[in-house]
């Protein structure tokens, strides 16, 4: 079992409040990914978790015990690190048997627990080495064994891939994605990238400034973000949030509420729409075009604004000025505090709003 | 190596030196830096070893050898019964017993009060911890020359004048050691400390297994100051011993000096040799560690 609850932690340096009241429930054997911008307090919450921060305020449960005051080696967590903090003066073997000498496991079983893991991990070969000897891809993986050996509840895993080159994070994710079927453990992950988060997370949990933005399924993130700051932080290129001031957006409830901006997918738009199609025109001038052979991104200037549109094996547009037609159904509704705007918005077997007829709403071109 | 990664080799090699920015003003400067460096390198060398030579030199030498003029580096039949007659012109296994002791002694005290006492001012934050390395920090300053009579007054009144512990007491800590060792374990990232901690380790444990290994090329090289100071140190064992029972090596080769009428500068050199032989032997071993202490960094 590995079951955290966060209840209303707050944790402050000095004045500084880093952690505003959150609450966070983390589901026993789930692969949950923290996200979040530099110093929106990632790395402060694991540690918390792990016992090596006290919070300021709150309740860390894990499982059915509250582990306040109590010390990270008896917490039954597991931590890596981003730089290994693997301990430079003892060999891969020692390195790896640290802990179980600590927790008084008996040296047959010690043996037995780390032939094991080496295999599992591929460092056999390797554990007479220091780690200066190793590389960095070896290294992460002594840095795995040591807390996989210790068989805990937990792992915690604060940005370990990021020291890695390109193909062996892309090997790594897969492996520590297998690692965590096979172990069914909770793991908690910390990563700035979303990519690594879409990917390796069934539970992403999206932080800014100490705050929750939004925790949910990767797809939810996806197709139900929650506030601008979701939106915008899931998907490449980012969601296009233009102000929605001008405009007479249909509504599903006819009321136009607080709507101060709306949003839509760079992939949701499109230059060819069927006439059918009911949606919010965009005319723009064509600034940029990148084409990464299945798809093209193109950054367009509308009178609104500047937003991107991404398009999907058509080929690459030639035009300068272009109309894009976002169906309205695809658009997402935010108020002025930058939160969903839910119930207005208009979705696919929904009733399209009385009052404002759904005339087709064209925006100009920006020049 | 192949014959063909030969022919490369060379032919890379016979390109560089055609090309024309070789012989550009800036390499011709840099060559003259460096030249100029090895030269100034080779005079600190020359100025160290020098002395080092004249004494080996002379050790060897007969008595006349030593006052001819210009004189000879290396003597005509080397002298190696001076050392014998060094050895046996006093107690020297008596003073070279109380050197090891000493020396010894004053290291394992300090050994055993340095490392916690650096270890608590580099991990912990206590109520006075800034006072108290400040304090620690003070006593740098104050030249012995300063307190030796006091403490000359005090080790009398606990009668242990001519005593090896009185020898050994005065130095039971260093300033300086713990200074530099907490350093050292300063530098240990605290990434590491919370491995061991969440690893399930105890304090101790986190010292012995962690910080101490870690830091021994510091320790090593504290440890290794610290004996020799003590072991050629002359004035503390002149000013606390008034009879022979606590004179160390030093002492004893000052004394011939003495009892002969003429300087006898052979048998003094060879008493030297004597005495710097075995720092030399441990410098030997342990220069690695010293280099290391200089340049460490911590595995990323
Ligand atoms: N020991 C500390 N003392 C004071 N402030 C701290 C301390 N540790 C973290 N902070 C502050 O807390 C905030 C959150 O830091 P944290 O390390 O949790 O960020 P993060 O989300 O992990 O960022 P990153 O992605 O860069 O690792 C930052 O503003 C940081 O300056
Ligand atoms: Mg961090």
């Amino acid at each position: 079992m590995g079951r955290i609850e966060l209840k209303g932690i707050s944790k402050f340096f000095k004045d500084e409040e880093v952690i505003k009241n959150l609450d966070l429930t983390i589901r026993d054997g789930s692969f949950t990914v923290l996200v979040g911008p530099s110093g929106c307090g990632k790395s402060t919450t694991l540690r918390m978790i792990a016992g090596l921060d006290e919070q300021t305020k709150g309740e860390i449960w894990i499982d059915d015990k509250c582990v306040n005051g109590v010390p990270p080696g008896d917490r039954d967590v597991a931590m890596v690190f981003q730089n290994y903090a693997l301990y430079p003066t003892m060999n891969v073997y020692d390195n790896i048997e640290f802990g179980l000498i600590n927790r008084k496991v008996p040296k047959k079983e010690r043996e037995k627990l780390i032939k094991d893991i080496a295999e599992i991990v591929g460092l056999s070969d390797y554990m007479k080495k220091k780690p200066e000897m190793l590389s960095g891809g070896q290294r992460q993986r002594v840095a795995l064994a040591r807390a996989m050996v210790k068989k805990p509840q937990v792992f915690i895993l604060d940005e370990p891939l990021s020291n890695l080159d390109a193909k062996l994070r892309h090997q790594m994710r897969t492996e520590l994605i297998q690692l965590h079927e096979r172990l069914g453990t909770t793991f908690v992950y910390v990563t700035h990238d979303q990519v690594e988060a879409m990917s390796m997370g069934d539970e992403i949990v999206i932080m800014n400034k100490g705050v929750i933005q939004q925790a949910a399924s990767p797809m939810t993130l996806y197709n139900d973000p929650a506030n601008v700051f979701a939106a915008q932080f899931i998907g490449t290129p980012a969601m296009n949030i233009l102000p929605s001031q001008e405009l007479q957006l249909p509504s599903a409830q006819g009321k136009r509420h607080d709507i101060a901006s709306f949003g839509f997918r760079p992939e949701h738009a499109l230059f060819h729409a069927p006439a059918a199609i009911e949606g919010l025109r965009l005319d723009g001038m064509v600034l940029t075009r990148e084409s990464l052979g299945a798809e093209n991104i193109y950054q367009i200037q509308s009178s609104l604004g500047m937003f991107s549109v991404k398009t999907f094996l058509e080929p690459l547009t030639s035009d300068t000025l272009v109309t894009v037609t976002v169906p309205y159904e695809r658009l997402y509704y935010f108020n002025s505090e930058g939160q969903r705007l839910r119930q207005v918005e208009v979705r696919r077997g929904e009733e399209i709003g009385t009052a404002q007829a759904p005339e087709l709403v064209s925006v100009g071109g920006g020049l | 190596m192949s014959a063909i990664e030969k022919a490369v080799q060379a032919r890379e090699s016979s390109e560089r030196n055609l090309r024309p920015e070789t012989w550009s003003g800036v390499k011709v400067m840099n060559g003259i830096l460096k030249a100029l460096n090895i030269i100034g390198m080779l005079g600190l060398v020359l100025i160290f070893a020098l002395p080092f030579a004249w004494m080996i030199s002379t050790s060897l030498k007969t008595l006349p050898e030593t006052m001819i003029f210009p004189p000879e580096w290396i003597p005509n039949d080397p002298q190696w019964q001076n050392f014998i007659q060094a050895w046996n012109s006093g107690p020297f296994l008596h003073y070279f017993f109380n050197s090891v002791l000493i020396a010894g002694g004053i290291l394992i005290l300090q050994m055993l009060t340095m490392i916690p006492a650096a270890y608590a001012f580099a991990r912990f934050q206590f109520p006075g911890s800034g006072i108290l390395f400040g304090f620690v920090m003070v006593t740098l300053m104050i030249p012995s020359q300063l307190i030796f009579l006091p403490v000359y007054l005090q080790l009398s009144s606990w009668h242990l004048l001519n005593t090896h512990l009185g020898l050994i007491l005065p130095f039971a800590s260093s300033a300086f050691g713990i200074f530099l060792l907490r350093q050292s374990f300063k530098q240990v990232p605290e990434e590491l400390i919370e491995a061991a901690r969440l690893d399930k380790a105890k304090e101790w444990k986190i010292m012995w297994k962690l910080m101490i290994p870690m830091a021994r090329p510091a320790l090593i090289t504290i440890a290794l100051f610290s004996f020799i100071s003590h072991w050629n140190d002359y004035f503390w064992p002149l000013v606390m011993t008034t009879n022979e029972t606590a004179r160390t090596l030093p002492l004893g080769i000052a004394k011939i000096r003495e009892t002969e009428g003429v300087a006898t500068w052979n048998i003094l050199m060879a008493a030297n040799l004597i005495l710097v032989v075995p720092i030399l032997i441990v410098f030997f071993f342990a220069q690695r560690s010293i280099i290391k202490a200089f340049v460490y960094n911590g595995v990323k």
